[in-house]
């Protein structure tokens, strides 16, 4: 389903995709409209599924987790364990944030979060290397992260 | 630094990003006006730097997602800075990360369809500086999706 967006749904999309604490009466004032209207807009946006849900982001050093890996992961054996035992296994680890079935070289790719370096081996060897059908695994250690905007003048 | 109480409301919230307040404090076991007082002071500090609103990008259409992994020609001193200068230009991105391990750097792209994917690939991804090697996975289907952490 797509749904049609106006210069001025754009306009609110790009302020609260920066920042979704403004009130409606903030939004309005910044794109030109009444609060009322803004409100509408936000609620439709929202009712359309377009405005998804919140992302807190946060300093994940300053709460302990000082280290962020993404993982690519292989099935070994594909046929022998299926898919949904990986995903069922997977999904139920604490530490795992994200995990995409993707096609490329690797099927799966991981989010995860730890402590420290050796929270995160501890994590890896008990529960990642101990998966179902796993197979290659290959991780990186994020060092930064900036999420943009996206085509919001393209649309 | 966070305290207890600070770690309490922050686990409720991520469990619940779009809760309301008056459910946050009920879940976290504090009064409407502490929750707020203790918000704000973590975004103050830092511990909280934004919440945003996520795009759902195929609500409006964009179909295809691509995760774009790079290695980068590092005899170039400069090759972090003007790769990541030029990726920000491409609107398509949504994420940058850069990485310690065999690749350097990611980012998300996404498309309307297969046939806009090509043609981001070619135009904008394939002219993008100091890339010694790149290899591409395309999304299927998100599993897990959460902001959850065991505070």
């Amino acid at each position: 389903m797509t749904t049609a967006l106006d210069a001025t749904d754009m306009a609110i999309l790009r302020i609260l995709a920066t920042d979704a604490t403004k009130s409606a009466a903030e939004i309005g004032r910044a794109v030109g409209i009444g609060q009322p209207a803004a409100w509408r807009r936000i609620r439709k946006l929202t009712d359309s599924g377009v405005l998804g849900q919140k992302r807190i982001v946060i300093d994940n050093a300053a709460v302990g987790f000082g280290v962020t890996v993404f993982l690519g992961i292989r099935l070994a054996a594909k046929g022998r364990t299926s898919l949904e035992d990986f995903e069922r296994a997977v999904t139920a680890i604490p530490e795992v944030q994200t995990v995409q079935h993707v096609l490329g070289q690797f099927d799966y790719r991981l989010r995860v979060i730890a402590r420290d370096i050796s929270d995160f081996e501890r994590i890896l060897r008990r529960r990642i290397m101990t998966l179902p059908g796993i197979g290659q695994v290959e991780a990186n250690v994020m060092l930064s992260e900036e999420r943009r905007p996206g085509p919001l003048a393209a649309l | 630094m966070p305290d207890a109480t600070d770690l309490r409301i922050l686990r409720q919230l991520l469990a619940d990003p779009d809760a309301s307040n008056a459910l946050l404090a009920e879940r976290a076991g504090v009064t409407a006006a502490s929750l707020w007082r203790r918000l704000e002071k973590m975004s103050e500090t830092g511990v909280i730097s934004a919440v945003q609103n996520q795009i759902d990008w195929r609500a409006l259409g964009w179909e295809v997602q691509v995760s774009l992994r790079f290695t980068l020609d590092k005899t170039e001193p400069r090759a972090f800075d003007e790769f990541m200068a030029a990726a920000r230009k491409v609107p398509e991105v949504t994420e940058i990360q850069t990485f310690l391990g065999s690749v350097d750097l990611r980012l998300s792209v996404i498309a309307r369809d297969m046939a806009h994917w090509q043609q981001i690939y070619r135009d904008r991804i394939l002219t993008l500086p100091h890339v010694s090697d790149s290899d591409a996975l395309m999304l299927v289907s998100t599993i897990k999706d959460s902001q959850e952490m065991a505070l």
